[in-house]
């Protein structure tokens, strides 16, 4: 387990220090820092439109963490040959491996602390500062509402399945194929709905009923979205977090399962 | 003598093409044995396997068919790791970390306290001569200086057998003398280095066995001494006689080279039996100081057995 945390505390030290993810936590942080100006353009809707950007600013700043990291790791562990000494040493391919995505994770988690309190800042200085703010904030919800960390768990969560699904691509791809392979995961994953729908809208029921099994074996990453939900407090249970939080770990242990037994097979040259 | 390394029947035939349909044979039935102790000279062109070997050694690709064992172990033994070191070819390990950084994360790869890390990555960083640019990230190191940290990577467990992929590349002469001093002392506190390189002269200063793999096949394998290297020429050492006597004997000016105390080097082709002017310099006078033949350099070997295999 040691061994695990070394790799794991490498890999978050390594990520600390990279210039694209500093870039693009900054940018999702100034993004987060412009939402009032946005918020003063729709008139009455300050404080909603700062919760809302800040939360989309979150998840797509995270999701650029996840898969610009995920797929990166291993390859650029290839490229360099780093891994034929890395794992010259006493260690099994699957604590390296999971020590990969533990450090990965960490670095997610760190990314999404900072853009959170970034909107907890801007939030706080809106309902503070602006003396003459038309604040609209939706029904019974704080301006700085402790509940949008429901989102950000949430959020963090989803973006987790994603990046053990770029580590997972990238045991067996290229780091552009697998790129590719996970935005295009990530966007069949928020269509769970439509996909299971597909047979009303096309006439191929083998397309229809590959679509519909794809549903059921994909993880519905829109049910980890409870953006909208918060923002108009509108109630999110311990129980959906649970069950929602649950069903990501269930993923991510598969996709890592699935990782590791590709990693374990393949030849590293 | 007991074997650091054994390789038998060791295969590696890699699927290329779209399908994986093609079959290239890096690596073909090659058997070996490694004296403990020895330092071995892996000799062979570009693309013989050497590389390939050294990844079946460290379980980095699978073999197809033979198996190999280190220290009386087989290789997939997570054991065996604590007691061998390796230096990758060309590696550029993290470009964020210092070098202390670096080695100090090696450390904990094997488990050591973090005293003890930090302890084993400052001893093998004053091993290989990097001073206070340790704390200097490794983006900024030359190619020599990555080399060094590589070694220091290697020498980190203390181990017993250390594999080192072209060690030479990249390296100054000072650097390459430094490694050669190196390897010259870890063989004399009796660890096992095996070594591929292209720089054919420094592989035959420092070794005392040499393989030589060409194109996936061992082509020859034994003690440096061993080797049925050609004999060249003569080198006759005189003294007692000047230079004219010399050219009496019919040896030509450009043959002779006169060192201290009034003694000559003669240089002889193959095709002037020394027996001849052995007997006609005695009858001169001269002394003979010594005699021995002068054979073929390594380099001059490794040529002429990789194209009597072509």
């Amino acid at each position: 387990m040691s061994v695990v945390a070394t790799i794991a505390r490498h890999v978050l030290r390594d990520a600390v220090r990279n210039r694209v993810l500093h870039g693009a936590t900054l940018l999702g942080v100034g993004m987060i820092g412009a939402a009032p100006v946005a918020g003063r353009l729709a008139a009455g809707q300050d404080v909603k439109l700062v919760k809302d950007l800040g939360l989309a600013a979150i998840e797509l700043t995270g999701l650029f963490v996840a898969v610009f990291m995920g797929i990166r790791l291993l390859a650029r562990e290839i490229e360099h040959r780093t891994l034929d000494a890395v794992l010259s040493k006493p260690i099994r391919r699957h604590q390296f491996v999971l020590g990969q995505f533990g450090g990965l994770v960490a670095a997610l988690a760190l990314a999404l602390a900072v853009m959170a309190i970034g909107m907890y800042v801007v939030l706080a200085a809106a309902a503070w500062w602006v003396e003459d703010t038309v604040l609209a904030p939706a029904p019974a919800a704080p301006v700085v509402d402790p509940a949008l960390l429901k989102a950000v768990v949430l959020t963090f969560v989803q973006l987790a399945v994603v990046a053990a699904a770029a580590l997972c691509f990238s045991t067996v791809a290229s780091p552009a194929v697998a790129a590719a392979s996970t935005c295009g995961f990530y966007v069949i994953c928020h269509f769970g709905g439509e996909l299971r729908n597909l047979g009303s809208v096309v006439d191929s029921r083998f397309a229809a009923s590959l679509a519909a099994g794809l549903s059921y074996v994909l993880p519905d990453l829109a049910s980890f979205d409870v953006k909208a939900a918060v923002v108009h407090a509108q109630p999110v249970t311990v129980g959906y977090m649970a069950l929602t939080a649950g069903s990501g770990a269930a993923y991510v242990l598969a996709f890592l399962v699935l990782a590791l037994a590709v990693f374990a097979k393949r030849d590293l040259t | 003598m007991m074997r650091a390394v054994r390789l038998s029947d060791l295969s590696k035939t890699f699927r290329t093409g779209f399908w994986g349909a093609r079959g290239h044979c890096a690596l073909d039935r090659v058997s070996l044995d490694v004296p403990q102790g020895a330092v071995l000279g892996y000799l062979g062109p570009n693309g013989a396997g050497k590389t390939t070997t050294f990844r079946l050694l460290l379980q980095l690709v699978h073999p197809t068919s033979g198996a190999a064992e280190i220290l009386g172990r087989p290789v997939g033994d997570p054991a065996v790791r604590h007691r061998v070191g390796f230096l990758p070819e060309g590696a550029r390990f993290y470009d964020s970390c210092t070098a202390e950084e670096f080695l100090v994360y090696v450390a904990g790869l094997f488990g050591y306290p973090a005293a003890e890390r930090r302890q084993r990555a400052a001893l093998q960083l004053d091993r290989v001569g990097i001073g206070a640019e340790r704390r200097r990230r490794l983006g900024t190191y030359s190619r020599g200086m990555l080399q060094r940290v590589g070694i220091a990577q290697a020498l980190l467990n203390d181990p017993e057998v250390l594999f080192l992929d072209e060690p030479m590349t990249g390296l100054d002469p000072l650097g390459r003398s430094d490694v050669r001093n190196l390897i010259l002392a870890l063989r004399n506190e009796g660890r096992t280095v095996w070594i591929s390189s292209h720089v054919l002269s420094e592989a035959e200063a420092v070794c005392s066995h040499v393989a030589i793999l060409n194109r996936g096949r061992l082509a020859v394998a034994g003690s440096i001494a061993d080797l049925d290297l050609d004999v060249r020429g003569w080198e006759l050492v005189v003294a007692g006689v000047g230079e004219s006597q010399l050219a009496a004997c019919g040896i030509a000016d450009r043959r002779v080279t006169s060192i201290a105390d009034g003694r000559h080097v003669i240089d002889l082709p193959l095709e002037q039996p020394p027996e001849r002017v052995v007997v006609e310099l005695a009858r001169r006078g001269a002394r003979i100081v010594s005699l021995n033949p002068r054979h073929e350099t390594l380099e001059d070997y490794f040529l002429r057995r990789v194209h009597e295999d072509a």
